[in-house]
């Protein structure tokens, strides 16, 4: 496997110059491999996980995962009515899914009214869209493999032992 | 009348020598808060993996508070049995070849005191752990320090064990991989090793608790030679290969007539393992090994990441095989081992610890643990870059 995609993959934040010393290449060597990465469309870019709930981190924002019915369409299955709806700006992550419904969106609104009307006059209103159903976060303990509050107690370890 | 508390230590823990560690952990501690990276643990970065820990979690909630068998649970015994047989190739019984200790520390004390009568000469491998030594001196033991070098990746060869063996010498103490050094043997110096020890009649004690952490080749346990397992005991446990250091949780297993003795020292003396580590141990060995691959694989490339590092500053370093330790020379920056972990530490923060705390053979080494984050060994080693050159100016 590329050794920078590996690096990616367990995602440390390392910068290039730590990448390429970790993996034992120069600089302009990872360069060269996020470039490639980025043109045969694997690496799409970057995004730093934040825990926007922590008070005045930013202004308050509703989360909802909407369980989508299609009907799925003669030639192209659930691709292009798939493409569509997740082009819409509200949508964070869109995926096919096997079982009781057919798409699940992940959508981030400032408000409950936002996306309860992205939903009623954008999402339902799609022709092939049979039925929605919304449910809005509550509260989130593990955000893409980062625990939000009680993780590992900092730094108890001994700095010299045996 | 005046007491002085001092008359009832008993003469061999006074004149006992304090580790080597504990002077430099004290000088370590004096510089808390001042962005110090620590390169001088003995132990994983990593935190037990989650499924373990909730093992243990839920067998307190299960009521699981009681003794348990001095030998260890008869679950966590099998499991061990199985491990063991899968990854070392040696077949032990669980009934009553195997025993649970208090670490790989636990199970090694209850071997020199079951085996070694007051003046028996017991050989071991230097520079290495800590405790090797002084565990020979509180049995009333003679230890033969056999000394290994860089030139030989630290591994311990045949010929240094003939040169430096004496008539009577009764044990062969073994830890490969090594801490310090991360030296190990490949089969065909383990197999002269194991020639030797039947040609000695030696018990061998076998400490193979950085096993799993081999990088090259695989690991071989002296105990899987013909005729060996009958003279062996091997001694092993979770602290590293499973990030389990504080649960101090580890084995022993040899033949029945040794660990039974093991076994009387061990029920006078600890009863049992806690149970909660032996339940914790249990969930490791059924279903840990994935953690442990990837807990090696990120070892493997931090080794050659500080390899290659120190090799470029100048310090010369031997590419350790095992283990997550670089023991690199420094005497070409003409400092004494001491002189450099102590320059390194107040003038650039960074601890590491001198080799002499593992014996006279570290001499002109420090050992460096890189069982630590990426970013912190690579500003680790730019720091140690700076030192360097400001020396050499």
């Amino acid at each position: 496997m590329n050794p920078v995609l590996k690096l990616l993959i367990e995602g440390g934040s390392l910068t290039t110059s730590q990448m390429a010393a970790v993996a034992g290449l120069s600089e302009a060597q990872v360069d060269q491999h996020l470039e490639q990465l980025k043109k045969d469309k694997i690496f799409l870019g970057w995004r730093p996980v934040l825990d926007l709930s922590r008070e005045g981190a930013a202004p308050a924002a509703v989360r909802a995962v909407i369980e989508v019915k299609v009907t799925p369409e003669r030639g192209g299955g659930f691709n292009r009515l798939a493409v569509r709806l997740a082009r819409f700006d509200e949508v964070e992550s869109c995926y096919l899914m096997s079982g009781g419904y057919d798409l699940l969106v992940f959508v981030r609104q400032e408000s409950l009214q936002k996306v309860a009307s992205f939903v009623s006059e954008k999402l339902a209103t799609i022709e092939g869209v049979l039925s929605t159903s919304t449910h809005f976060m509550l509260r989130c303990y593990k955000e893409q493999g980062f625990l939000l509050d009680g993780g590992e107690a900092p730094g108890s370890r001994l700095n010299v032992a045996p | 009348m005046s007491i002085d508390p001092k008359q009832w230590v008993a003469s061999h823990v006074a004149t006992l020598p304090k580790s080597g560690i504990r002077d430099f952990f004290e000088l370590v501690a004096k510089m808390k808060g001042q962005d110090v990276i620590s390169l001088g643990v003995g132990e994983p970065d990593f935190v037990t993996p989650w499924h373990i820990r909730e093992a243990a979690i839920y067998a307190l909630e299960r009521g699981k508070t009681y003794y348990t068998s001095n030998l260890g649970t008869i679950e966590l015994r099998k499991a061990i049995a199985t491990y063991v047989e899968e990854h070392f190739n040696v077949t032990y019984r669980p009934e009553d070849q195997i025993i649970v200790t208090v670490g790989v520390s636990e199970a090694l004390d209850l071997a020199f005191r079951a085996f070694c009568n007051p003046g028996d000469k017991v050989m071991y491998h230097q520079p290495c752990y800590v405790s090797y030594q002084p565990s020979i001196t509180l049995v009333h033991g003679q230890s033969i320090a056999v000394p290994t070098f860089a030139r030989d990746n630290f591994a311990l060869t045949a010929e240094a064990l003939r040169a430096a063996w004496q008539p009577g010498a009764k044990i062969l103490m073994l830890n490969l991989p090594c801490n310090p050094t991360g030296g190990t043997c490949t089969r065909e110096q383990l197999e002269k090793i194991a020639d030797f020890c039947r040609e000695k009649d030696l018990l061998v004690l076998s400490d193979e608790i950085y096993s799993e952490l081999t990088f090259e080749g695989t690991h071989t346990s002296i105990a899987s030679f013909p005729g060996l397992a009958e003279r062996t005991i091997f001694l092993h446990g979770f602290s590293k290969a499973f990030a389990m250091t504080g649960w101090r949780i580890g084995y022993a297993c040899g033949p029945a007539v040794l660990i039974d003795a093991m076994m009387k020292v061990h029920q006078y003396s600890m009863m049992c393992a806690s149970i909660i580590a032996q339940e914790a141990a249990l969930e490791a060995l059924t279903r840990g090994w994935d953690s442990v691959l990837k807990m090696r694989e990120q070892y493997h490339r931090r080794r050659d990441l500080i390899v290659r590092r120190f090799n470029e500053i100048g310090l010369s370093c031997h590419l350790p095989r095992g283990s997550f330790y670089a023991f690199p020379d420094v005497r070409a920056t003409g400092m004494t081992e001491k002189q450099f972990a102590v320059g390194l530490l107040e003038k650039h923060k960074v601890a590491v610890v001198p080799g002499t705390a593992f014996g006279e053979n570290g001499t002109g080494h420090v050992r460096a643990c890189f069982a630590t984050a990426y970013d912190q060994i690579i500003e680790a080693c730019d720091r140690v870059e700076r030192f360097v050159q400001g020396t050499r100016q």
